[in-house]
């Protein structure tokens, strides 16, 4: 595990343990619990004192996520869950914080929370579940629904351009930034590996299908048919290719800006660790809206001080100058500056 | 290096006064603040009991000697306790044509106004619509004028330091506070100290600020101007260690002591807001007492990181004005469904909307008790004086961590950023504040139970992430009972809500206490927070007159104390003067079925003594 500051577990723990006794309530065929299953089979893996876990959520579907996780939680207002987890995490540096989110809580009521988070590098791990539609309101569109959309509150279709998730971390220089899928256990679990081991904010977007408002919104990408010619699988070291027979890869065309995708050509290969956050921004412009080249994996893991480690700091380097115990310190501060006596 | 002389000269009048209140205005450049609070400073250290309010603008530098960009600073100083900045300058220092004509209707005939003549050019008379010099045209007849050049003696104070002429030209509010100084036989050695401190990067400006103080001072004691000298002798107050302090540093220094007093870290999360954020400037600088400090990127985050903070063990604060506790509200509800102790603190300011930043109101009181969706009570409390801040902030700290609840403390602009004379106290004497986290499961099988309740306290058990075995989930939907699951069941929503109110309602706070010398008064004055100096120095000015009347002044708004009831009802006249259009008369006439008479004032200013006391005077002659 990568921070120090965080308890190991006396005993070995087992997925088991991390179940709660709350009755799980998402609609039969959800997502979620894909996620849930995936989050509690991993979790002994980290090997982390369970008291020194905490998830914190929001509100939405997802964010009902803490009160099936035996370990500390809470579920919190919508769009503050980053915000509140960071005054946890920054006065506690022995708990391991995971923060469970949405599309809408995450990149609508809560956009500048999560984008100073980032910026900040709490040491959180941000699980944005990302569906596209607002699922527990029954079915208005999200931030993250394409353009043109047609739901209950836009019968004409939205007007909005969607976020894309990892663009905007990446805008706001998250130091690990990955996208995985519900479906896929093995790389969710490996996903969820690199951001626990991430020191500092690790974003994490998990495309995730409601089956009721928003049925195979990624379905090109999960179907065993239609993927392969869609889904690009980043693995450090490795040159980016897909398709069949790996027939199409991800250059670097000379001059220009961005990425492309090309049959044939000099596949890039992939770096998270490069520093400037433009690589990693190229390709979250891979995927739009339709999916059709639809990046998967870690794409940036950088490493920078987290803003609990330099505000732990700050006060251990107060303590260390201080004499006398906090009473006398106390009566000092309060008789300082000009005083004067009356007998 | 320049040294002041302060021997006295033997050729000039001494009088003795027992009061002055003096106000030093100029452009908001002109320093004035410095020069009020030096000046303070000085006559704290004479022993002088003393009450100060700045008036400021919200623009950090509104167009040079404009009305708009008057700042000013008024120091009431006398040889027995006074309880207000005092309504009236006798002396108005003015800088500028601006600062003379913003503040020459406040003052009573035969003031004295030193102007700076240097500045009365046409040009800025113009700026503020003098078509000719009120120093020529007998419109300040009745005051005593006294022309000063101070600019210009200034500079030429300074000729030989070899300092530029606009660094010189900035030195002359020590002009000013070295003539004042000399008027009022201040001691000034704190004043030196104080500018080798500010300076102390600049040994030029150490000797020309004390250059211009010493020539302020030569001034005094040589021109024929000022015949007189005067001397106000030092109160008596009870004997102890002294510091001036304003309302935001006690507040500050109130939530120091709370975090050693407790033994817990403490996590202040604000956003910057006029006029809260010298709280978060002076916390920044306390780290040694385990205090972290964040600068959010909103109000809401704020709050959040507060109550992040609060849920893993920490004293979560956080400091803003109105606006701010107005986004604060979702956040603070569900400190409230959480049941985690949370210090919000408010320090009013004239509203709606962004309204008058820089000006006082009590007009967040309805919004404290109610301003939150569902049934959300919480504890109010509002300190009555700057130097009552430290104290309030110490009950508000104390409440929140014994009771697990959110206290709402509620400053004001006029508290914050007054100053007068704190008695410090024996840290020894201060409340301990010890908390018990739970450690252990407190139900059968080893169970915990999250919303079992302590049945004295009503409050939860407080058990921190890290504890182990009493891993458990909150959140904000509605809890059952004990076991804190989800529950939509109607009863223990009912129950759940009405031990929620119960909960706050039976916190034990102090009897109200009436100060009714004259044991005989059928008119009670109740007040609450700031308004107490005004309040009591119109009772004061009454009872002198011989007309009884009756004070009694709230620290807790919410729960009200046990025998405010019974009080009320023992009056036949019931006065609330409030700084709103009647909010605590409202809940008071609601509450206790007593026909209180309002009385109220939202200028942006405090009440004066002497409005109070014509309004009290009114009612207690004629009923």
């Amino acid at each position: 595990m990568a921070s120090p500051t965080i308890p190991i577990s006396p005993v070995k723990l087992t997925t088991k343990d991390f179940k709660s006794d709350q009755e799980v309530r998402w609609c039969p065929g959800c997502g979620d619990y894909a996620i849930l299953a995936a989050v509690q089979q991993f979790m002994p893996e980290l090997n982390i004192a369970r008291e020194n876990t905490v998830f914190v959520s929001g509100i939405g579907c997802s964010s009902r996520f803490p009160y099936y996780m035996n370990t500390y939680g809470m579920h919190s207002i919508h769009g503050r869950a980053p915000a509140i987890a960071t005054g946890l995490s920054a006065s506690r540096p022995d708990l391991s914080v995971w923060v469970v989110t949405g599309d809408g809580d995450a990149l609508s009521i809560g956009g500048n929370h999560l984008i100073h988070a980032l910026r900040r590098n709490v040491n959180l791990k941000i699980l944005l579940f990302n569906n596209r539609i607002y699922g527990l309101t029954k079915g208005q569109y999200s931030p993250t629904s394409e353009i043109g959309k047609i739901t209950k509150s836009t019968p004409a279709g939205s007007a909005d351009s969607p976020f894309n998730p990892l663009s905007l971390a990446l805008g706001a220089e998250a130091t690990f930034v990955a996208r995985t899928i519900d479906s896929d256990r093995k790389h969710l679990q490996s996903v969820l590996r690199a951001a626990a081991e991430h020191e500092g904010s690790a974003f994490v977007e998990i495309y995730q299908n409601c089956n009721i408002f928003n049925d195979g919104a990624f379905e090109l990408i999960k179907d065993p048919g239609t993927r392969d010619d869609h889904l690009i699988r980043l693995e450090q070291g490795q040159p980016i290719t897909f398709g069949p027979e790996g027939k199409f890869s991800v250059v670097h065309p000379e001059g220009g800006f961005g990425l492309e995708v090309r049959e044939g050509g000099q596949a890039l290969v992939h770096d998270a660790t490069i520093d400037d956050p433009a690589y990693a921004f190229a390709l979250s412009r891979l995927s739009g809206s339709d999916l059709s080249t639809t990046p998967i994996g870690v794409f940036r893991s950088v490493e920078r001080p987290s803003y609990d480690e330099i505000v732990q700091k700050q006060l251990q380097d107060a303590k260390a100058q201080v004499t006398g115990t906090p009473d006398e310190m106390l009566s000092d501060l309060l008789g300082a500056g000009d005083t004067w006596t009356i007998v | 290096m320049t040294e002041v002389d302060g021997s006295a000269h033997p050729t000039k009048l001494v009088e003795q006064l027992d009061r002055v209140v003096i106000r030093f205005a100029g452009d908001s450049g002109d320093g004035m603040q410095l020069t009020g609070d030096r000046f303070t400073s000085e006559t704290a250290q004479l022993g002088n009991d003393i009450s100060t309010l700045p008036n400021f603008p919200a623009e950090i530098r509104a167009p040079a000697g404009t009305l708009p960009g008057v700042s000013s600073f008024q120091v009431h100083f006398a040889d027995y306790d006074i309880l207000t900045p005092g309504d009236a300058p006798n002396v108005l220092v003015a800088m500028n044509p601006a600062a003379l004509k913003a503040n020459l209707s406040d003052l009573p005939s035969g003031a004295d106004i030193i102007v700076n003549t240097d500045e009365f050019t046409k040009r800025n008379l113009a700026k503020v619509g003098y078509a000719v010099s009120p120093l020529e045209d007998g419109s300040l007849e009745g005051f005593v004028v006294h022309p000063v050049a101070l600019t210009s003696m200034t500079i030429g104070a300074l000729a030989e330091l070899n300092i530029a002429k606009k660094d010189a030209e900035r030195a002359k509010n020590m002009f000013a506070l070295g003539l004042l100084s000399w008027m009022y036989s201040r001691p000034f050695e704190s004043t030196l100290r104080f500018l080798e401190r500010k300076f102390v990067k600049r040994p030029d400006l150490v000797a020309a600020n004390k250059a211009a103080f010493q020539a302020g001072w030569n001034f005094g004691e040589t021109t024929e101007d000022f015949s007189v000298r005067y001397e106000v002798k030092p109160a008596k107050m009870r004997p102890g260690t002294y510091r001036n302090i304003t309302g935001n540093a006690a507040l500050a220094l109130g939530l120091v002591a709370a975090a050693v007093r407790s033994k817990l870290p403490m996590f202040l999360g604000a956003y910057p807001i006029t006029p809260a954020s010298d709280i978060l400037h002076e916390l920044s600088k306390h780290k040694r007492f385990g205090i972290t400090t964040m600068q959010a990127e909103d109000e809401i985050a704020a709050i959040g990181a507060a109550l992040g903070a609060s849920y893993g063990g920490a004293i979560g604060v956080t400091t803003t004005s109105g606006p701010g506790v107005a986004l604060k509200g979702e956040t603070i509800s569900l400190a409230i469904a959480l049941e985690l102790p949370l210090v919000i603190v408010d320090v009013q300011r004239a509203g709606p909307s962004t309204g008058m930043p820089t000006k006082t109101e009590q007009a967040d009181l309805n919004m404290a008790l109610y301003g939150r969706h569902g049934e959300a009570p919480l504890v109010v409390i509002a300190p009555k004086s700057p130097s009552d801040c430290f104290h309030a902030a110490l009950e508000a700290a104390r409440i929140a961590l014994t009771y697990r609840t959110p206290v709402i403390l509620l400053s004001d602009n006029y508290v914050a950023n007054g100053s007068e004379p704190w008695l410090l106290p024996e840290v020894a004497d201060l409340p301990d504040l010890s908390v018990d986290f739970a450690t252990e499961p407190n139900a059968e099988g080893g169970r915990f139970l999250p919303y079992l309740r302590d049945p004295e306290t009503l409050a939860r058990p407080w058990a921190i992430p890290g504890t182990p075995g009493l891993e458990h989930r909150i959140g904000g939907l509605e809890k059952a009972d004990k076991t804190g699951d989800i529950s939509y069941d109607p009863a223990n929503h009912e129950f759940m809500v009405r031990i929620r109110a119960e909960r706050i309602e039976s916190i034990p706070v102090p009897d109200v206490e009436v100060e009714d010398p004259d044991d005989d008064s059928r008119v009670l004055v109740l007040g609450w927070g700031s308004t107490y100096g005004p309040i009591g120095a119109a009772c004061r000015a009454l009872r002198q007159r011989g007309l009884p009347i009756a004070q009694a002044h709230l620290r807790h708004l919410n729960p009200l104390p046990a025998n405010l009831g019974e009080v009320l009802k023992s009056y036949d006249k019931v006065v609330i003067p409030e700084m709103n259009l009647g909010q605590l008369a409202h809940v008071i006439r609601a509450k206790y079925l007593v026909d209180a008479i309002p009385f109220n004032q939202v200028s942006g200013l405090p009440f004066t003594a002497a409005t109070l006391e014509n309004m009290l005077e009114d009612v207690v002659k004629n009923g």
